[in-house]
Formats: structure tokens, C-alpha cells, sequence
């Protein structure tokens, strides 16, 4: 998505007033803004969370898969930052590269090989399209209400971000049996896909 | 409104999810089902990490679970790809509803 050239100075200007409390917040200490609850954070986090939404609203209401791939890999950065926001690098760095650097790739690969144009597209009839949005709709207003009616004990008890070091060795330690099923996963899987997509040869 | 709390990372989920639930509902490419799928992980991701992070405590499960789940991801992708060309090279279109036939 590129700006008009018109737009950028505004853009620009937003941003910079979007930044000035952030930076007058920030020089209160150190401790104060890694803190829950600070301005900064609050400023990123509907930020993010904006793109997070728009993107993933942008992949359900594109006709168009190729579209829809790249609305998808924003979906997918969006998220890995909210990881990044909630402290958690090493999944958000994880994200990056498996998802967005991987499985969507990999995806691409998939559209690109199974379809006579890009551009095709498959309609649906627009009964099927509104009871589609009416579940979907409904499911999320239910699930909001509920959320915003549940009063989360503990919230207070945020704990620092785990380093890479604690997850390494919870995950050699007490995970390791998942995490050697998940090897064994891999291995069988990287075969079955190859014997899946191989050519038929009559 | 301005304290970030795990209600609000619940929210983001939500919307993930449904927007997922939409696309697997309206799509008729089976590639774009499985971009529907995508989200729909993504948003139970999310939702695993807030909780570690707010209610969690030093155990680190749900970070370890979404990585867990991120891997079976890339699995499922893999595989439903696979599949996916398999039903082009033989059907000549991936439209999930003219793949009927159960014997090719």
C-alpha cells in the first residue's frame, strides 16, 4: 500500500504528534515505561492492534486469493509485533520466520500452482455470504460481552518477560517429550507432503 | 481505556477468530479455506500468550504451547497444500465443492 505523495507530509505530521506524549513519557524512567499501563504502550498497542484487525478484516472480504495472501501476511507481522507486546520476543521472532517467512510461502507456492489464472475467483451465492457474516457477527458480539463482563483475578501479578534461557530449558526439560514428538511430526510430515505433491507418472 | 490489559489482547483475538470463521465459511478455494485456518490458529495463539503473560505466572506454558501450535501450523500447511495439488492435478480446479468424488 503506498501513500500519496500528497497525504505524506499529513501522515508525517500525524506520527510526530502521535509521538510527542510518547517521548515526554518516556524520560520518567525506565521502569515506569516497561510497566503495564504507560501511554507508550497503550499508543502501540491500538496501533497494532488497528492493523491486526484490518488486515484480518481485509482477508475475509477479498475475492481474490492473491489478495487475500498478502492481507494475510500483515495479518501475520501484525501478530508477531503483538507478541513483541506482550513480551514474548522469542514467539514473535518465531512468528516472523515460521509463519510469515514459511507457512506463508509456502501458501503462495499453493496458489500460484493450483489455479489456471491468479486471478480466478469462485462465487458464492449471497444468501450463503450473509448467514456466513451473521454467525461470524454474532459469535464475536457474544464473545465480546462475555470478555468485557469477566473480572480476570490476578491481573495484577505481571510478571517480567521470560528470557529465551527459561523457555529453552522448560522446553528441554518439562516438555521434552512434545518436543521430541513434535521432531518425529516433522519428519513424517516432510515426507507425506513430498509423496503427496509428487507427479503421477501412468 | 488507556491501561492495556488482557481483555483488550482477548478482543484482538476475537476478531481473528471470527474473521477466520468467515473466511473458511465463505470460500470456495480450498487454498483460500486454508488461509481462513491460518487466522483462526493465529488468534488462538494470541490468545494463549496474553494468558501466560497476565495470568500465568513463571511457568511459561502458554508460550511454549503456541510455539507447539505454531509448528503444527507449518505441519497442516504443508500437508493440506500437498493435498490441495494432488485435487488440481486430478480434478483440474481446487473449488472445495466440485470435489466430490471419493474414489479418483
Amino acid at each position: 500500500m503506498f501513500l500519496p505523495k500528497k497525504l505524506f507530509p499529513a501522515f508525517t505530521a500525524a506520527s510526530l504528534l502521535l509521538a510527542v506524549p510518547a517521548l515526554a513519557q518516556t524520560p520518567a524512567g525506565v521502569t515506569e515505561a516497561q510497566a503495564p499501563g504507560g501511554l507508550l504502550e497503550a499508543l502501540v498497542f491500538y496501533a497494532v492492534a488497528f492493523l491486526v484487525c484490518g488486515s484480518a478484516l481485509g482477508v475475509c472480504f477479498s475475492k481474490n486469493i492473491v489478495r487475500m495472501a498478502v492481507w494475510l501476511f500483515v495479518t501475520l507481522g501484525g501478530v508477531a509485533m503483538t507478541y513483541f507486546l506482550l513480551a514474548s520476543n522469542f514467539l514473535g521472532a518465531v512468528q516472523l520466520i515460521v509463519y510469515a517467512g514459511g507457512t506463508l510461502v509456502l501458501l503462495v507456492f499453493g496458489v500460484m500452482l493450483t489455479s489456471k489464472s491468479p486471478w480466478a475467483r469462485f462465487d458464492v451465492p449471497k444468501l450463503e455470504l450473509a448467514a456466513a457474516a451473521a454467525v461470524a457477527l454474532t459469535l464475536a458480539v457474544s464473545l465480546c460481552v462475555v470478555l468485557m463482563r469477566t473480572e480476570w483475578h490476578s491481573a495484577e501479578g505481571v510478571v517480567a518477560g521470560a528470557t529465551m534461557d527459561q523457555l529453552g530449558k522448560t522446553l528441554l526439560t518439562t516438555y521434552l517429550v512434545p518436543f521430541e514428538v513434535a521432531g518425529v511430526l516433522l519428519m513424517v510430515v516432510m515426507v507425506g507432503a513430498a509423496h503427496l505433491a509428487r507427479q503421477e507418472k501412468n | 481505556m488507556l491501561t492495556i490489559g488482557l481483555t483488550h489482547y482477548l478482543i484482538v483475538a476475537v476478531v481473528l477468530f471470527c474473521a477466520g470463521l468467515y473466511t473458511m465459511m465463505t470460500k470456495r478455494n480450498a487454498i483460500g479455506i486454508l488461509i481462513g485456518v491460518e487466522l483462526v490458529l493465529n488468534s488462538a495463539t494470541v490468545n494463549l500468550v496474553a494468558f501466560d503473560r497476565y495470568l500465568g505466572g513463571q511457568k511459561l506454558d502458554g508460550q511454549i504451547t503456541a510455539l507447539f501450535v505454531i509448528v503444527l501450523a507449518a505441519a497442516e500447511a504443508a500437508i493440506a497444500v500437498g493435498i490441495c495439488i494432488n485435487v488440481y492435478s486430478n480434478l483440474g480446479t481446487v473449488d472445495v465443492d466440485r470435489a466430490s468424488r471419493l474414489q479418483g
